[in-house]
């Protein structure tokens, strides 16, 4: 494979697609070539050496991977049992065969390519709007074929949970999919969103995925990221959300299983009483690297901002965190809190955390905390001296710890599912 | 039911426990009262088998079984409580799922069959009027937010759904007001039967009014140093531990 990959990505990959980006998409490359993908001493991405990963397990030649899928290949790992708001994915392009989208009063559902034609001014309006410095956005600007378009009417209370599955097939060969996806959520307004990856096949698979999400004034959006995925499967993920004054976002990112994935949750808090709500829970084990990286801008005043990640690395597992707050000098009264914990369970799994706190106003409430170590061994003991083997003991302890996060979903058949996988997960 | 022999113990490099000798029968209740540092909770965790302990000599002989080979939950399963003076908080764990588990695992090693959710429940309910707490208590978190009397009084609650043949309660009066004192001791005496016993590990004289011993015993500097019945403690009350300490100090330097 040729040295210069950035190169290689832009040229072998077709990035015709969606002609009302045109020029959006030109000027992406531009950005991208002279950014380049992160080297491998770049801080942001210290810890997970994604670049490299790449080239040495992508050939990236551009080889498009058989594509038909059957619904009996994948709704053993669909989290909703019957969902009437389902969109598939496969390797990165729409299959309506595959989904199901049941009409929902004040709710637009449709996958981007067709958005591109039918909603060109909304997409217009917020696409790529939403600032960032990571170049594997650019990237995706530069390639994205398709992806999720969403939208809410004001005051639309979309009662039914969205669901939407990217599967990548990657039975013959390696496969590179590059979904965009974009959420407007007007004045007053409410959805939930539900995303996961199904890699179907032994190859490699590498997902670059970039969601922007406007939440406007008043609105609530509940964003879930369930990432249950095979060893061989690669993703980088950026959430870029713009919140206006009065406004609820709230992400909850579930990282059990996977190769490595990097999460990039950026969110702009830019209005007043504003709510940001970020969750995370990552439990890992054998050579899975999860590396979550966020950060809330706040930029007026009055606004709330709550971070709780924690994570429970096994085996060879590597967990990575970095938080970032920033309060703004016109952010006065801002209440911003974040916390990581951590249990490491094994000798060779491994956990880099970091928070990072910039404050310039000077009446607010800010507080951060990062714990890291093993269970509390007087609640063992209490266990055991209750008749509890220490095997059951800290698998309850175990299980508590990760329910915190789990019980937060606000969508009863995520919970369901997760509370199986991660109680699954607890007795091996 | 319970023999201990000349039981030594430290903690770290600190000599706790000097040669403890004590005989527990079924359907006694023996006080071990103590100034402080005079190894008391020591007592009870080394026979609840915290691990922080290290036994140096001596052996202890529960029903034939030699305890201090046994693991804590083992001990548990044989009949062994511990209501511990400082139960902890256990966030996301609630003592209505916990102790099911428990239960059922001593159950299993005595061979009963375990009991399904609607029997357990209905165990749970009866045992609850017993020390007075209150369900809602019950399906939060374990002792998160408790105050001292309700602790202490979860602790009664998982005695009487355990059913144990052993009850060590360490200083299990601390921090109560006479009022909780009262439902707690009354508890106590609820499941008090001629076929398990109870060691009252305590401080003070007042609980000993409630849960009145059949023998009391002072533990000072690791030893046993005095043994008689319930009126020892309140020779003790009177005179204050200075008592005892003055006239082991004084024995010791003849």
């Amino acid at each position: 494979m040729s040295e210069n990959l950035e190169e290689v990505l832009i040229n072998s990959y077709k990035n015709d697609g969606l002609p009302l980006l045109k020029d959006i998409k030109s000027a992406a490359k531009v950005d991208f070539l002279e950014k380049g993908l992160p080297k491998v001493r770049e801080e942001e991405y210290k810890f997970t050496p994604i670049t490299k990963t790449l080239k040495k397990q992508f050939a990236f030649d551009a080889k498009p991977a058989t594509a038909h899928v059957n619904l009996g290949d994948i709704e053993q790992q669909f989290i909703d049992s019957d969902s009437s708001n389902r969109l598939v994915f496969v390797n990165g392009l729409f299959s309506n065969e595959l989904s199901v989208i049941d009409a929902q009063d004040g709710l637009v559902v449709k996958n981007f390519a067709t958005a591109a034609l039918e909603n060109n001014d909304t997409i217009l309006e917020y696409f790529g709007k939403i600032a960032d410095t990571d170049s594997f956005s650019s990237l995706n600007t530069v390639l994205t074929q398709d992806g999720v378009f969403v939208e809410v009417s004001k005051n639309a209370d979309a009662e039914i949970p969205l669901y939407v599955y990217h599967v990548n097939v990657a039975k013959e060969i390696e496969v590179f999919s590059t979904p965009r996806n974009l959420v407007v959520a007007h004045q007053g307004s409410r959805v939930r969103l539900i995303e996961k990856n199904i890699t179907l096949g032994a190859h490699n698979s590498f997902s670059n995925s970039v969601t922007e999400v406007f939440v406007k004034e008043n609105a609530t959006v509940h964003h879930v990221k369930v990432q249950n995925d095979v060893a061989n499967s690669y993703e980088v993920v950026q959430t870029k959300v713009h919140q206006e004054s009065n406004s609820n976002y709230s992400a909850y990112t579930i990282s059990l299983s996977g190769g490595m994935i990097r999460n990039n949750l950026n969110i702009t808090s830019d209005g007043q009483n504003c709510e940001s709500n970020m969750y995370g829970l990552y439990l890992l084990t054998d050579k899975t690297h999860v590396d979550n990286h966020t950060s809330v801008d706040h930029r007026e005043p009055n606004s709330y901002s709550n971070e709780l990640y924690k994570g429970v690395m096994d085996g060879h597992s590597k967990g990575v965190f970095n938080g970032k707050i920033y309060v703004r000098q016109e952010a006065q009264k801002t209440n911003a809190f974040q916390s990581n914990n951590n249990v490491l369970l094994s000798d060779t799994a491994t956990l880099n955390t970091k928070p990072q706190l910039e404050i310039w106003a000077d009446d607010v409430k800010c507080s951060h905390g990062c714990t890291s170590g093993q269970l509390d061994e007087e609640a063992i003991f209490y266990l055991q001296a209750r008749g509890i083997s220490k095997e059951n003991a800290i698998g309850m302890l175990l299980y508590a710890f990760a329910n915190d996060i789990v019980e937060k979903v606000p969508v009863a058949e995520v919970r369901t599912y997760l509370d199986l996988q991660v109680a699954d997960r607890l007795k091996s | 039911m319970l023999k201990i022999n000349n039981l030594q113990a430290r903690i770290e490099d600190k000599e706790i426990l000097r040669g403890i000798d004590l005989e527990v029968k079924a359907g006694e209740v023996h006080a071990i009262m103590g100034p402080n540092g005079s190894g008391k909770s020591t007592l009870a965790s080394v026979l609840a088998g915290r691990e922080d302990y290290e036994v140096t000599g001596g052996s202890i002989d529960f029903n034939g079984e030699d305890l201090l080979e046994l693991a804590p939950e083992e001990r548990a399963r044989e009949g062994v409580f511990l209501a511990f003076q400082y139960p902890v908080e256990i966030p996301g764990v609630t003592t209505t799922n916990f102790l099911k588990t428990a239960v059922n695992q001593v159950r299993e090693h005595r061979g009963l069959g375990k009991l399904d959710a609607v029997s357990f429940l209905k165990e749970m309910k009866q045992k609850m009027q017993l020390v007075e707490i209150d369900q809602s208590l019950l399906s939060r978190s374990l002792n998160e937010g408790f105050s001292g009397g309700e602790k202490k009084r979860n602790e009664i609650f998982q005695m009487a759904m355990l059913e144990p043949k052993l009850a060590i309660l360490d200083e299990t009066d601390s921090g109560l007001d006479i009022d909780a004192l009262k439902i707690v001791a009354n508890g106590v005496n609820q499941l008090k039967s001629k076929d398990n016993a109870t060691i009252v590990v305590t401080h003070y004289q007042r609980l000993l009014d409630y849960i009145v011993p059949d023998y009391v015993h002072v533990l000072y500097k690791g030893r046993i140093v005095k043994s008689g019945g319930k009126e020892l403690a309140l020779e003790l009350e009177e005179k204050g531990y200075d008592w005892i300490k003055e006239s082991v100090d004084a024995e010791a330097t003849v």
